[in-house]
């Protein structure tokens, strides 16, 4: 399709980027070349702090606050965007060039209506009357299957779910019909079985308006459906390039083959407890609920010693509010929680500092989970201090102890704030602070999603170590599939807070499934090209769920 | 959810009313030796407290007073024996005007100053509009109230003096009453100003700003069409606050430029120990904070599509 006379869409050369932190400029993007044809789809794919976005963002002409683009060119259709003024860069941006965020739910407006923000554009340059834009906008969302077109841009954003907004977004991104949009990991938050709709949607308009696209994702499986090219970046620079299908079959460089090899690690299945073993939490017949809504129907499932449970569901099926069942936070209204055989009180209020310290846990958003104000002696000498009543001498020790236990250097690290780590620094930090209280169990509350492929590797190879030496028993909260292939002992499927099949990994990967687990283990990306095809026929591309 | 808000509005007036009486009840000194004088007798001062009532235990005086009041009936004035409804009215209606005049002016003045701060932040205009209205914020309001006279007064533009007659003209009144107008703004405009541009600026870096301006929208319409409407309900909020202000706090203002407000009017009945005439305008004032920030919870739920808008 590319052909040498043709010129391209969008050309650009050498492109550099720099940041701006701590009153330094440091460069973040370094020397990028890029070429992109109509009606080509280019993906872009790298861990966070690639520059991925960034690059992106450029090629509308724009960068975030804190960011200049310091050398290179970008040409858009003849346009050069870096010299070119701020109004005629505005009059391309959301008319031929047009973006699609990562989080649509963020990046709609929570004061209008869905079909107001469609109109915006469309009318703001120029391209067609409001009347005009409006009809158009309940075509697109006919052709993004989106339920109810006729209706549906009448809502806010609140009133939407996730995979509907993420499509009503690319929709709107079509409105004034680009000729190239970005599409910045578009799929990134959505369910695996809300992804496959949102994926099918996305490629079908754009090979529709034959609109040429830079698909951006950290996901590699996700990234060989969409794209024609995929461009491997690291740390600001390029690593390679080339046709999908190439890429995949044959990566050339080390650091693409390590992207390419985290997919297959898993860790084998331990053997089952014993019969006369006593699980170390055993969930038995809970509902709960807030308010009035009932959220978990009749859960049970038990936890024992040394093993990982993986407790899998899309959102809202009640995965982390068995969570806060377990640890107390919100008592259940029927059921109990034993824990070693005795039921544990209802409220975390009625426990005692004995059953408090036993149930630990780690959280998705390592960011958020540590006091930024605190040093790292603090939050982990925090529950050292509470839990276990060290102080001076004894504490500082413990919490070296703990530092060396998740491989960080305590010299380098005891003094430092959140800030000043990465994530997936942080989340080790998380790790240390539930191990500080010595449990015998720990919830790990999706400790991954939040992470690159490398890093999570890194946080899961870690935990399973510390399983082993400490003799814990995980429970391990998650979307991610592979990620119960990579580390879990038994599975726990829930949907719509019931759970609908239970039992080992290796029984639970083995056909015949629940059609519910059939659905999300299916709905998994493959790192092959025809992957979402091949599905989409099996299921007679009809969109399922919603 | 509105019902409940104004449920918990009117409580508040109850609370509020118990307050004012008692704290009434604690002004040191004696009404009817106050106005009959020191060599009234011991007997003619008891006849005296007899009629007014005040040998009445605390509680029933009180019940008495509220009983009255929630029917519209605010009683007589201890010092003069005029009714009270009639005091008040007048005055209340000077003190309302003022306000009103003061906001007019106030109110669009912060928020579009605001708005161009936040539009042109960091700028020369952006700190220029935060030095002077900081400035004018930061002396007491006599020392503005004098400075004003000083440049508009004394030079002729603008009376002094803001006593008005009932029957005069509109446009008489503003003339008249100009000066404690601007003082009042420059008061109050600073803070609903820095409002306005903290609440749009806090706003500047959401995802949903960030999408606007990637649609090519002007940086005007990406502030009034998508920063504003997110950021009404703490202004809103900032604003009930000082159009509460413009109504109670005024007192000073009335006293420098003779203007015959409320604040005055209960000034003076505190020196002369008219308790009725303080617990009535107290209450009033009361009233309108409570009013006030009730329409500001309302504007703001209003203002949220998320509560407005159900699922």
């Amino acid at each position: 399709m590319t052909t040498a006379e043709q010129t391209p869409l969008l050309e650009i050369r050498g492109l550099r980027i720099e940041g701006r932190s701590e009153g330094r400029w440091s460069e973040i993007v370094k020397g990028i070349d890029l070429t992109l044809h109509r009606g080509e789809v280019l993906g872009l794919i790298g861990e966070s702090g690639a520059g991925k976005s960034t690059v992106g963002l450029a090629a509308m002409g724009f960068t975030r606050d804190g960011c200049r683009i310091s050398g290179g060119s970008i040409r858009f259709d003849g346009t050069d965007l870096r010299s070119a003024p701020i109004r005629e860069r505005r009059r391309l941006r959301g008319n031929r060039i047009a973006y699609v965020a990562q989080s649509a739910a963020a990046s709609f407006n929570p004061a209008h209506r869905l079909i107001d923000q469609y109109c915006e554009a469309p009318v703001q340059h120029g391209v067609m009357g409001r009347a005009a834009a409006m009809a158009d906008a309940v075509d697109l969302y006919r052709r993004m299957r989106l339920p109810d077109p006729e209706d549906i841009g009448f809502r806010y954003p609140h009133q939407v779910s996730g995979g509907q907004l993420q499509r009503a977004m690319t929709a709107m991104a079509m409105s004034s019909r680009p000729d190239l949009i970005i599409f910045d990991e578009p799929t990134t938050a959505l369910d695996v079985t809300t992804q496959i709709e949102v994926l099918a949607a996305i490629r079908d308009i754009v090979e529709q308006f034959d609109t040429a696209a830079i698909y951006i994702t950290h996901d590699l499986a996700v990234v060989a459906q969409m794209a024609d090219r995929i461009k491997v970046l690291l740390q600001g620079e390029e690593v390679e390039e080339a046709d999908t299908e190439t890429m995949l079959a044959s990566p050339r460089q080390a650091y693409t083959k390590s992207l390419w090899a985290v997919r297959s690690h898993a860790r084998p299945e331990r053997p089952p407890a014993g019969p006369e073993e006593t699980p170390v939490v055993s969930v038995r017949g809970v509902t709960a609920g807030y308010g009035e809504i009932p959220v978990l129907h009749d859960v049970s499932f038990d936890i024992h010693a040394r093993r990982t449970v993986a407790v899998v569901g899309e959102s809202g099926s009640g995965k982390s509010t068995t969570a806060r069942v377990i640890t107390g936070l919100l008592p259940p209204s029927a059921g109990e929680v034993l824990f070693n055989g005795t039921a544990l009180p209802p409220s975390y209020r009625s426990r005692d500092k004995d059953q408090l310290r036993q149930a630990q846990m780690i959280y998705q958003m390592a960011d958020t989970a540590l006091n930024p104000k605190h040093r790292i002696r603090e939050i982990i000498g925090r529950p050292v201090a509470f839990y276990l009543g060290l102080s001076g001498k004894r504490l500082t020790e413990r919490v070296r102890e703990l530092l060396s236990l998740i491989e960080l250097e305590p010299d380098e690290f005891i003094d430092r704030l959140p800030s000043e780590l990465s994530g997936g620094q942080k989340q080790r930090i998380g790790i240390a602070r539930a191990l500080a209280a010595e449990p015998q169990f720990i919830i790990c509350d999706e400790v991954t999603s939040a992470l690159d492929q490398l890093v999570a590797e890194g946080i899961l190879t870690l935990l399973d170590r510390l399983q082993g030496e400490l003799d814990l028993a995980y429970m391990f909260i998650t979307h991610d599939l592979a990620t119960v292939r990579a580390i879990a002992d038994e599975v726990v499927v829930m949907k719509e807070g019931k759970v609908v099949e239970q039992g080992g990994k290796t029984e639970m990967f083995r056909p015949p499934h629940d059609p519910y687990t059939e659905l999300l283990l299916s709905s998994v990306p493959e790192m092959d090209a025809h992957w979402l095809d091949r599905l989409l026929a099996e299921r007679g591309e009809v969109p399922a769920g919603e | 959810m509105v019902a409940r808000r104004l449920g918990l509005g009117v409580l508040t007036l109850f609370v509020i009313s118990l307050l004012i009486f008692g704290a009434v009840e604690l002004l040191p000194g004696d009404l009817a030796q106050e106005i009959l004088g020191q060599s009234a007798t011991e007997e003619t001062v008891a006849a005296f407290r007899r009629e007014l009532g005040l040998d009445l235990p605390a509680y029933q005086r009180y019940l008495a007073w509220l009983g009255g009041v929630v029917q519209g009936d605010f009683g007589t004035s201890l010092a003069n024996g005029r009714p009270i409804a009639d005091l008040i009215g007048v005055r209340l209606g000077n003190t309302l005007f003022l306000a009103l005049y003061a906001a007019v002016i106030a109110v669009p003045l912060a928020l579009m100053l605001g708005i161009l701060a936040a539009l042109y932040r960091n700028s020369l205009f952006d700190r220029a509009i935060n030095v002077v209205t900081l400035t004018s914020i930061s002396f007491p309001e006599f020392f503005v109230a004098y400075i004003l006279i000083v440049y508009l007064s004394q030079t002729g533009f603008f009376p002094s003096i803001a006593r008005i007659d009932p029957d005069a003209g509109l446009g008489e009144k503003l003339y008249r009453t100009f000066l404690p107008a601007l003082t009042l703004t420059l008061v109050v405009t600073a803070h609903m100003m820095r409002m306005t541009r903290a609440a749009i600026i806090n706003l500047l870096a959401s995802p949903y700003i960030e999408m606007a301006r990637l649609k090519g929208l002007s940086p005007a319409r990406v502030i009034l069409k998508h920063a504003l409407p997110n950021a009404l309900a703490p202004i809103i909020n900032v604003v009930a606050l000082n159009l509460a202000y413009l109504i109670t706090g005024v007192v000073v203002v009335e006293v420098v430029f003779v203007y015959p407000g409320l604040g005055q009017l209960m000034v003076d009945s505190v020196s002369k120990r008219d308790i009725t005439v303080v617990q009535a305008a107290a209450l009033i004032f009361a009233c309108a904070y409570v009013l006030l920030n009730l329409l500001a919870d309302v504007l703001s739920t209003l203002s949220n599509p998320r509560l407005v808008h159900k699922r």
